[in-house]
């Protein structure tokens, strides 16, 4: 175990030399760098975008389904090179886990900032269903407009399954006073999610889900509540009562610990990488809304970004 | 009173009944431990995890040289055991899809990457499509005639325009390694249990635990211990359907009669030629059931295979539902089920094939096929050559085409979901909302207030009654290490859900059985609807269900019930299909009706039958309330889906498929234990 943490410091150093003296050690490997694909647009279509730009350098990929939870483990035992997308809230617990356990190097942050948040489709507060949202305040007025059948006459919140945050929000709602007024339900996974998202808007009824920001839902509008703030220590985790708000989180990059070493240009390249909202909403819009394969995605967006992606592959940035 | 007297088992159920309501009325959670159990093996999941861990990373280091990063890292033995494991099934399965898809891995294998980047030239072709579905159609009609190659050439045809020729191949190439491999290693084992009774006594419980485990659960495990890929994928699914084929394979042995093994000796057969020419020729039928059931099962993982980096349709069609595409998911799942019934025909046919040892045939003759594939494969690749001229902007359709480029039903069944949902919505909105208050919401309240002893008096009392006091232990014991773990409550919830699936499947099931069994042609047709659903991905199904019916128990009962029915349906027209038409003849004589027939004569006698098939619907509900956790519920299902992130995720995704296994185990053990006996007593074991 040690052994492994003193390798992994080993390589942290190893890469801080190299960027400090610009120069890549030696000759990427020839060995494909492998890049999971995940359930959701962006991420697959970023998967490709990554893997393009690794094999415009000259490097091999190959692309591997993996579950989106799991695969830190398999980054860890080096099955798999990296993960492009680790949003705070949802993967934070299963990067740091894995982390912890030696194998797992963090590879720099996105430009994109993410939000994840129970919010409600944005027809909600256009209608005028619960008068007040976005304000966090309005919820306890307005149980009524989000009960469901097994809701037991109280407001429900439909929150991503508990792998993602535990009991962060059944927490949250009895640290706001809204334990007598809203319950917390655990759906099974995002496609949940967006199956009560659709039939919200087609029945009309309000519905308060967790969601996610740059995600497809933006096209539709989607209004996240507004909870007191985010001050660090205000979760329960950290010793708060946890009424507060998500923060508004990062999006990072995560690698095997022996890319550096035997990828030195692709890795330096990938902790390079870093894309902002635009880029990732543009992905997942020419999929979700051009219905293009995944790969033809990634490809037209290559083409037409040069100027975004062509300067994360030079040396002397 | 006469009654009683008469039903001895009767007032025994009766007594239980009152006990176990007594206990429950007055016992309350303040009763501590009558209540609820300790969790005494809280620890163990972190123990099982743990030791897993020093196993794979630690256990005997070995240091390794890596010329690429020139040092010496340091290696556990076993990883680099299994890792070898791994590679040599994922070169076989790359080996296949290659050749069907194109690609360097293969070449790769031999010599090296740098090599591939240096020589354009080295890689393999694909195979026209044309030149695959050809030679499909061709083995079809060399095995069995037209109807065969009829069914390849509509599979093959229906694949590639709709565009998922690739993600197909992909889902092909990884089951033609799975099922043969499960084959092989099922077969094995069974002549091993046959021959051997120690093996057997230590195989049974295994294959128990098997085949009651969900496959979620040993998803973590076969990725520590084998790492992420299509070989983790084809592991997982050889582990779910070896079990069957094992089974089979030993029933079909052990009902060999002595006599047709003594001519077997009698000819001087060695033990080789016994086993290979006489037992297994004669165990056949139950062997090609056991072949049939690999094949039903590897389709079945497709989908649960690509959590684990399985490609192919599976993979597509989660990524289908992700953007709510239920069209293409469709599409997608209708491919898996093609593929099933394609392989299980041709599989059937060819071991069906008959050797005509007489025949002396000339050369052209004899390798017709052969000569006729060749004259095929050269045709196929004249015409993608020609395809190239033509089809000059990108996609050359007589060569390969490309994903998601054929034609597409997408908008058609889009409009139906859609209308489905604007026709009923509001009527069916009514009826969930009353199921929920009325029925769901009060029967897992009554399950949550049931105290811990007042469960054990219940179950172990009815297995007291069925099968005496060894029974009554067997499951106890079964229910202990779920009461002792943190996981009772889950348990509980679960348990609720699969009995509310399994009454609703079991009253469809034996209806619908019965009617289809009175006519020849309704049972095949209600034959093929089984096998159908088998295969068919459930998760397409998960979708339009929460449209309907929410994130609510609901919708995870609908899906129960759908894939639960299955096995109801089927063995109640098996079993009413084996009644004795003598014993019918003899009703009839004495007069009874039709309605009177069926009650007093066919179902009394199929009804042992029938309680297997009640068996199956039980291990097929809880595997459909497991997957519910993707629709979202907070039995055991959403634990073991959250074990996927775990830190301990090995012990708990292993634990929590025990407790699955277990609850499964325990029914499994009364209803056989009684099927048993009462076959016994109506003199058709």
């Amino acid at each position: 175990m040690k052994k492994l943490i003193n390798k992994v410091a080993a390589a942290a150093l190893t890469i801080t030399l190299a960027t400090v003296s610009g120069q890549s050690i030696a000759k990427d490997s020839s060995k494909p760098i492998v890049i999971p694909t995940h359930n959701w647009s962006s991420q697959v279509v970023m998967a490709y975008v990554i893997g393009g730009i690794f094999e415009s350098m000259g490097n091999n990929v190959e692309y591997v389904p993996a579950d989106s939870q799991a695969v830190y483990e398999s980054i860890r035992n080096g099955d798999v090179t990296i993960s492009h997308e680790v949003w705070q809230s949802s993967f934070g617990k299963s990067f740091y886990n894995a982390m912890a356990k030696g194998g797992v190097i963090d590879a720099g942050t996105h430009a994109a900032m993410t939000l994840e948040e129970m919010g409600v489709p944005q027809w909600v507060v256009d209608e005028n269903l619960c008068p007040g949202l976005p304000n966090w305040e309005a919820l306890k007025n307005c149980k009524d407009v989000f009960a469901t059948a097994d809701s037991g006459g109280k407001g429900r919140w439909l929150e991503g399954p508990q792998s993602w945050h535990g009991d962060l929000m059944p927490v949250r709602v009895d640290a706001l006073g809204l334990g007598d007024d809203y319950v917390v339900k655990f759906a099974g996974g995002a496609d949940a999610l967006w199956a009560d998202l659709a039939a919200a808007k087609k029945e009309g009824r309000g519905t308060i889900i967790f969601n996610w920001t740059p995600n497809f839902t933006d096209a539709d509008g989607f209004a996240f509540i507004e909870f007191p703030e985010y001050t660090d220590g205000c979760r329960k985790a950290d010793g708060g009562d946890g009424s507060c708000g998500s923060p508004k989180g990062w999006l990072k990059k995560a690698a095997h610990y022996q890319m550096p070493k035997r990828w030195p240009a692709a890795y330096t390249t990938f902790s390079r990488m870093s894309f902002t909202t635009k880029d990732i909403g543009q992905m997942a819009a020419l999929v979700d809304i051009d219905k293009m394969s995944h790969q033809d995605a990634a490809k037209s967006w290559l083409a037409d970004h040069e100027d975004v992606w062509k300067p994360f592959t030079q040396a002397g940035m | 009173m006469n009654y009683i007297t008469e039903h001895p088992k009767l007032s025994q159920f009766a007594v239980l009944l009152a006990v176990f309501f007594l206990l429950y009325f007055n016992i309350n959670p303040a009763d501590g431990i009558f209540w609820r159990l300790p969790s005494l093996l809280t620890d163990l999941p972190r123990i099982v995890n743990d030791s897993v861990d020093f196993l794979m990373f630690e256990w005997w280091p070995i240091e390794i040289y890596d010329p690429e990063i020139e040092e010496y890292e340091e290696t556990a033995l076993l990883k680099e055991i299994t890792r070898s494991f791994s590679r040599s099934i994922l070169f076989c399965i790359e080996l296949i899809r290659e050749i069907l898809l194109g690609g360097v891995k293969t070449i790769v294998a031999f010599t090296d990457w740098d090599f591939v980047e240096e020589n354009e030239w080295a890689r393999l072709p694909a195979m026209p499509w044309t030149v695959v579905a050809a030679g499909g159609i061709l083995i079809g009609y060399a095995l069995k005639g037209k109807g065969l190659a009829l069914l390849v050439a509509f599979a093959t045809i229906y694949i590639s325009s709709f565009g998922q020729w690739e993600p197909a191949m992909e889902t092909l190439s990884f089951v033609l390694i799975a099922a043969p491999i499960s084959f092989i290693l099922g077969l094995l084992l069974g002549v091993f249990a046959y021959k051997n009774r120690t093996t057997e006594a230590i195989l049974m419980p295994l294959l128990n635990v098997a085949q009651t485990m969900p496959h979620f659960s040993y998803l973590v495990p076969v990725m520590v211990f084998f790492g992420i890929g299509d070989h983790a994928g084809a592991i997982a699914t050889i582990i779910f359907a070896t079990p069957p084929m094992i089974r089979l394979t030993l029933l079909g042995l052990k009902k060999v009669s002595p006599e047709v093994l003594d001519a077997g000796m009698m000819s001087g057969c060695r033990n080789f030629q016994l086993l290979y020419k006489v037992l297994i020729p004669t165990a056949r039928r139950d062997i090609l059931i056991g072949v049939n059931q690999v094949i039903m099962q590897c389709l079945a993982m497709a989908v649960i295979a690509s959590f684990i980096g399985a490609k192919g349709l599976g993979f597509n069609l989660l990524l289908a539902l992700n953007q709510l595409r239920i069209g293409q998911a469709l599409e997608l799942g209708i491919c898996i089920v093609l593929i099933a019934v394609v392989l299980d025909k041709l599989s059937l046919a060819w071991a069906n094939k008959q050797t005509d040892y007489f025949a002396d045939l000339p050369f052209m003759q004899r390798h017709k096929y052969s000569l006729f594939f060749g004259v095929i494969f050269i045709t196929g690749i004249v015409l993608a050559y020609i395809g190239s001229f033509i089809f000059k902007d990108g996609i050359n359709y007589l060569y390969l085409i490309p994903h998601n480029k054929g034609i597409t039903t997408e908008n058609f069944w889009q409009a139906g979901v859609d209308w489905i949902w604007d026709t009923f919505f509001f009527s069916l909105k009514a009826f969930n909302e009353s199921l929920i208050q009325d029925v769901l919401m009060p029967m897992k309240a009554a399950y949550l207030a049931m105290p811990v002893v007042a469960t054990f008096a219940l179950v172990m009392g009815v297995g007291y009654i069925i099968g005496g006091i060894r029974s009554a232990l067997i499951v106890g014991a079964l229910l202990l290490y779920i009461a002792l773990t943190d996981w009772w409550d889950r348990a509980l919830i679960t348990a609720y859900m699969t009995t509310f699936g399994v009454i609703v499947s079991v009253i469809i099931g034996i209806t619908v059985g019965s009617l289809c069994a009175q006519n020849s042609l309704a049972t095949k047709v209600i034959l093929l609807v089984c096998d159908t659903f088998q295969t068919f991905p459930s998760f397409i199904y998960l979708i339009p269900v929460i449209m309907l019916f929410g994130v609510t128990d609901t919708s995870v009962l609908i899906a129960v019930i759908v894939y639960a029915t299955i096995p109801a349906t089927r063995y109640t027209v098996e079993g009413l299909g084996s009644v004795p038409p003598s014993l019918q003849d003899a009703g009839s004589m004495s007069g009874v009706s039709r309605l009177q027939r069926w009650v007093k004569i066919e179902l009394p006698l199929a009804f042992p039958h029938i309680m297997l098939g009640i068996n199956q619907t039980v291990v097929f509900a809880l595997f459909m309330v497991i997957i519910g956790a993707m629709i979202g519920t907070d039995d055991l299902g959403q634990y073991i889906l959250k074990a996927l992130s775990d830190k301990q995720g090995t012990g708990n995704g292993l634990l929590l498929g025990l407790c699955v296994a277990f609850i499964g185990l325990a029914v499994d053990h009364l209803i056989n234990t009684w099927a048993k006996k009462r076959k016994e007593d109506l003199g058709i074991a």
